[in-house]
C-alpha cells in the first residue's frame, strides 16, 4: 500500500507516550507504525516531569481508527505507561528552527533582518562567516521564515527540530494514573 | 547469613521459585554455565527439574508451548546464543500468535564482547522485540532473581505470551549474594483492566433485547480458565456458539448449545448465521481473518459485543458496539448476572437444516466413506471414537490440522495444541512431547502431515530418548495438501512443488525403535487404531491417504462468510 492511500481522509495526530526509562523501547514504539506502514512525522525523546519517566512526542498523518489501534498496540508494550493521541486543538505545540545565514550576505541586505524581526526569530550567534538565527513555533511559520530567507540566497544550513507537546486540558492524567497504580500496590 | 552462588545458580534457584518442573532445551557455548548448574538440580537429592533434550532449538520452544497450552503453567526453554536462540525465533512468534506463555532463556556472549560479532553473537533483544510480550537482557547476576521473576510474571498474566531473557555469559559466572525477587506488580503493566460495569449493563441490554444472539468463544475462555461461568451465561440467555480453533476445548464438543467450529474451514450453519445474528458476542477471540472472511460484510447486520482482555484488540479488525474489557473469569458472571433468561429454540433451530445439509454433503463422505482410497476425515473420526475422553488433540499445520479440527471430539478443557496463528508447519511432533510432559496421565495424539512431519522429524529422538506417549498419525497423501488443494481451487490446477517423494517411514520409525504400523486398507483402521492406542509409549501409524482429497466446506479467502462452500 502507498502511503497517499490510507492517508485519504487522514489527519496530523500527536501522540504522547510516557514509558520506563528501559533501553530499546524507542525501536519498539517506532516498529509498531512500521508495521502498519505509518511514516513518522516527527519524534521528539525527552525526560518528563515525572522521575524516571520519559516522555516520546510523536507525530504522524493518519485516520483516527488507525491512529486509535496504534496508541493501544503502543500502550501494551510492558513498560510503556501510557500512550494517547490527540489532534492539534487539543495541544499546545512547539518547535524550533534553526538556520545558518552567510553573514556577508546579512549585512549587504538589510531586508534579511528585517524579515528575521518580522517572523518573530532572535539572532543567537554572529561571526565573520555565518549567522544563527533561531525561530521556536508552529511549524508552518517556521517553514514560511525558511523560504523567506531562502528567498535571498543566504541560507547555509536549516533544520526543523520534532515537535513537543502539553496538553491544554487541566487533568494530568500520567500523574494520576500512577498514583492510582502505586495505591493498588500497597493494597 | 545470605550465601554467595553464581548467576547460573542464581538462575536455578529462580526457576525452582517459579515453580519450574521441566525445561526443553539444548545446550552450547555461551549457556554452559548454566547448563553445569542444571546438572546437580536434575539429579539425585536435589532434583528439582527434568530437562528434556530436543534435538533441535525450535522443538524447544514447540514443546514448552504444547506443555504450556495443556498444562497452564509456562513452559521454559533453555538454548545457547546465536543460532541455538534464532532457531527459537518461530517458536516464539507462534506463541506470541497464540498467546501461549513461554520463557525462552538464551546465552549470550559476555557483555565485554557485546556488539564485536563475537562467536555466535546475535542481537537477540533486537530480534525477538517485535516477535515478543518482552525481552531483557541479563547482564549482572544480582539481576537475575529480578529478571527471572519478572519474566514469568508477564508471561503468564493478562494476555499470556513469550518472554526472553538473554543471559550474558559473564552474568552466569559472576558470583553474587542470593536475594529471591518476587514480581506480582509492574505500575506500566495492567494485565487485568477493571471491569466496567456501565459496559457490562450496555453489553447485557444488548443480549436482553436479542432475537438471534450468536456468540463466538475464542482461547481466552481457556486461558481466562473461564469454561464454567462460559456455560452457566450461555446456558441462561439460551445463546448458541461457535468456537475458534484454539477455543474448541472450551466448551465440550457434545454442549447442546455449542454449533461448532469458525472460520475458513469450520462449520456451514455457524458460518452463515454469523450473517443473520443480530447480536454477536465475541469472548476471548481476537476476530482473526479466517474466521471472519472478508470484514467489509462481516456480521455488518448484528450489534457487536467483545468481551476480551487485550484493549488492543478491541476495534482492531470488527468495529464493536459494546467493549469489555477484563479477565473473562470476572465479566462473563457479571454479565450473567445481568441478562435475563430466555430461550431461543427457533433460533437455534433454524441451524438444524443447515446442519443437516452439511452433513450429507461433507460430513458423511468424509467420515464415512464405502470405498476408495483412505480420507483423513475418517482417520480422525475412527481415532476421536476410540481415544480417551480426555484425550489431548495435537496437530501440524494443513489439511492434518483442519480435517483434525473438524473431526475430533473434546470433552475436557485445554485439550488442544496447535499453531492458529502463525500456522507453523512442524509445529506438532515437538508440541505433542510437550504436551505428555504438561499433562503425563493423558492420551496425547498427533496428527500430522508427510511435510509438517519431516519439518521436526528430528525430534523423533527426543521421543525415542524420552519414550515420550506420543500416538503420531501420520496422514501421508505424498503431497503438501493444502496448498495443493489452492493450486486446484485458485491456481489452474498447477501443482507447483506440492507433490512429495517420501522416505520409507517404517524404516525411519525403526531406526528410533518406535513401534509402527501402516494402514492401507479401510477394514484394517480400527484395529490399527486400537493396536496404538494400547500400546505403551509411542507409536506411529502411518496411513495411506487420498491424494487429492479438499477440505471443506471453504469459505475462499477473501470473500464472505456466507459465501462458504460444501462443494467445489
Amino acid at each position: 500500500m502507498k502511503n497517499e492511500d490510507y492517508i485519504k481522509g487522514a489527519k496530523l495526530y500527536t501522540l504522547l507516550v510516557y514509558s520506563e526509562n528501559v533501553a530499546g523501547l524507542l525501536n519498539q514504539i517506532t516498529a509498531v507504525f512500521t508495521r502498519r506502514q505509518v511514516n513518522i512525522e516527527s519524534l521528539n525523546v525527552s525526560a518528563s516531569s515525572i522521575e524516571g519517566v520519559h516522555k516520546y512526542t510523536i507525530t504522524a498523518w493518519s485516520t483516527e481508527d488507525q491512529i486509535k489501534i496504534i496508541t493501544h498496540q503502543i500502550e501494551k508494550k510492558i513498560d510503556v505507561v501510557k500512550a494517547n493521541y490527540f489532534t492539534d486543538d487539543q495541544l499546545f505545540i512547539r518547535e524550533a528552527g534553526l538556520y545558518k545565514l552567510s553573514t556577508e550576505k546579512v549585512l549587504s541586505n538589510p531586508e534579511i533582518s528585517r524579515t528575521v524581526r518580522r517572523y518573530d526569530a532572535t539572532i543567537t550567534e554572529v561571526n565573520p562567516t555565518y549567522t544563527i538565527v533561531m525561530k521556536s513555533g508552529q511549524t508552518d511559520s517556521i517553514i514560511e521564515l525558511f523560504r523567506a530567507l531562502d528567498a535571498f540566497d543566504c541560507v547555509l544550513q536549516y533544520t526543523r527540530s520534532g515537535r513537543i507537546a502539553v496538553t491544554r486540558g487541566t487533568q494530568e492524567q500520567v500523574s494520576e494514573f500512577l498514583e492510582e497504580r502505586e495505591s493498588r500496590s500497597k493494597k | 547469613m545470605k550465601d554467595k552462588i553464581t548467576g547460573a545458580k542464581a538462575l536455578m534457584r529462580a526457576l525452582k521459585a517459579e515453580g519450574v518442573k521441566t525445561i526443553f532445551g539444548y545446550p552450547g557455548g555461551s549457556i554452559m554455565p548454566t547448563y553445569d548448574a542444571l546438572f546437580d538440580y536434575t539429579r539425585g537429592e536435589k532434583k528439582c527439574f527434568d530437562h528434556i533434550l530436543v534435538r533441535h532449538e525450535q522443538g524447544a520452544t514447540h514443546a514448552a508451548e504444547g506443555y504450556a497450552r495443556v498444562s497452564g503453567e509456562v513452559g521454559v526453554v533453555l538454548v545457547t546464543s546465536g543460532p541455538g536462540v534464532t532457531n527459537t525465533l518461530t517458536g516464539i512468534a507462534d506463541a506470541m500468535m497464540d498467546s501461549t506463555p513461554i520463557v525462552v532463556i538464551a546465552g549470550q556472549v559476555p557483555t565485554s564482547a557485546l556488539g564485536t560479532d563475537f562467536f555466535q553473537e546475535v542481537d537477540l533483544v533486537g530480534v525477538s522485540q517485535p516477535i515478543s510480550k518482552w525481552s531483557y537482557q541479563i547482564r549482572h547476576a544480582a539481576d537475575v532473581a529480578w529478571a527471572v521473576s519478572r519474566a514469568f510474571y508477564i508471561a503468564r498474566t493478562g494476555r499470556p505470551g513469550p518472554v526472553v531473557l538473554d543471559f550474558t555469559k559473564n552474568a552466569q559466572t559472576e558470583v553474587i549474594e542470593w536475594e529471591q525477587s518476587k514480581c506480582n506488580f509492574i505500575r506500566s503493566y495492567v494485565p487485568y483492566p477493571t471491569l466496567d460495569n456501565d459496559a457490562v449493563r450496555q453489553a447485557a441490554d444488548l443480549i436482553n433485547h436479542a432475537k438471534r444472539p450468536l456468540a463466538l468463544v475464542g482461547q481466552g475462555v481457556e486461558l481466562g480458565n473461564a469454561q464454567e461461568e462460559l456455560k452457566e451465561f450461555l446456558e441462561k440467555a439460551d445463546i448458541p456458539a461457535g468456537r475458534t480453533m484454539l477455543g474448541l476445548s472450551a466448551l465440550p464438543s457434545n454442549h447442546p448449545l455449542n454449533v461448532g467450529m469458525l472460520g475458513m474451514h469450520g462449520n456451514y450453519a455457524v458460518n452463515l448465521k454469523e450473517q443473520e445474528c443480530d447480536v454477536l458476542i465475541a469472548i476471548g477471540m481476537r476476530f482473526s481473518d479466517r474466521v471472519t472472511g472478508s470484514l467489509k460484510t462481516y456480521a455488518k447486520q448484528a450489534k457487536i459485543i467483545h468481551l476480551d482482555i487485550d484493549h488492543s484488540e478491541i476495534d482492531k479488525n470488527v468495529k464493536t458496539d459494546v467493549a469489555v474489557v477484563a479477565n473473562c473469569k470476572e465479566s462473563l458472571p457479571a454479565l450473567t448476572a445481568l441478562i435475563d433468561k430466555a430461550n431461543h429454540e427457533d433460533w437455534r433451530s433454524s441451524f438444524y437444516e443447515l446442519d443437516e445439509k452439511e452433513r450429507q454433503k461433507v460430513i458423511e463422505p468424509a467420515i464415512h466413506p464405502t470405498n476408495g482410497p483412505l480420507l483423513m476425515g475418517e482417520v480422525v473420526n475412527a481415532v476421536a471414537n476410540q481415544a480417551d475422553d480426555d484425550a489431548i488433540l495435537v496437530t501440524d499445520v494443513g489439511q492434518n490440522q483442519l480435517f483434525a479440527t473438524r473431526y475430533f471430539k473434546f470433552h475436557h478443557q485445554r485439550s488442544i495444541c496447535t499453531s492458529g496463528g502463525l500456522g507453523t508447519m512442524g509445529y506438532g511432533m515437538p508440541a505433542a512431547i510437550g504436551a505428555t510432559f504438561g499433562a503425563p496421565h493423558r492420551q496425547v495424539c498427533c496428527f500430522m502431515g508427510d511435510g509438517g512431519f519431516q519439518m521436526n522429524i528430528q525430534e523423533l529422538g527426543t521421543i525415542m530418548e524420552q519414550k515420550a506417549p506420543v500416538k503420531m498419525i501420520l496422514l501421508n497423501n505424498h503431497y503438501l495438501g493444502n496448498v495443493r488443494q489452492w493450486q486446484d481451487m485458485f491456481w489452474m490446477r498447477r501443482k507447483s512443488f506440492t507433490k512429495m517423494m517420501n522416505p520409507c517411514y517404517e524404516a525411519i520409525a525403526q531406526g528410533y525403535g518406535i513401534p509402527y504400523h501402516v494402514v492401507t486398507d479401510r477394514k484394517d483402521l480400527e484395529t490399527a487404531i486400537s493396536k496404538m492406542l494400547t500400546t505403551e509409549g509411542p507409536f506411529i501409524l502411518e496411513c495411506a491417504i487420498k491424494e487429492d482429497d479438499d477440505v471443506l466446506p471453504m469459505t475462499p479467502p477473501g470473500m464472505s462468510v456466507e459465501q462458504m462452500k460444501l462443494e467445489i
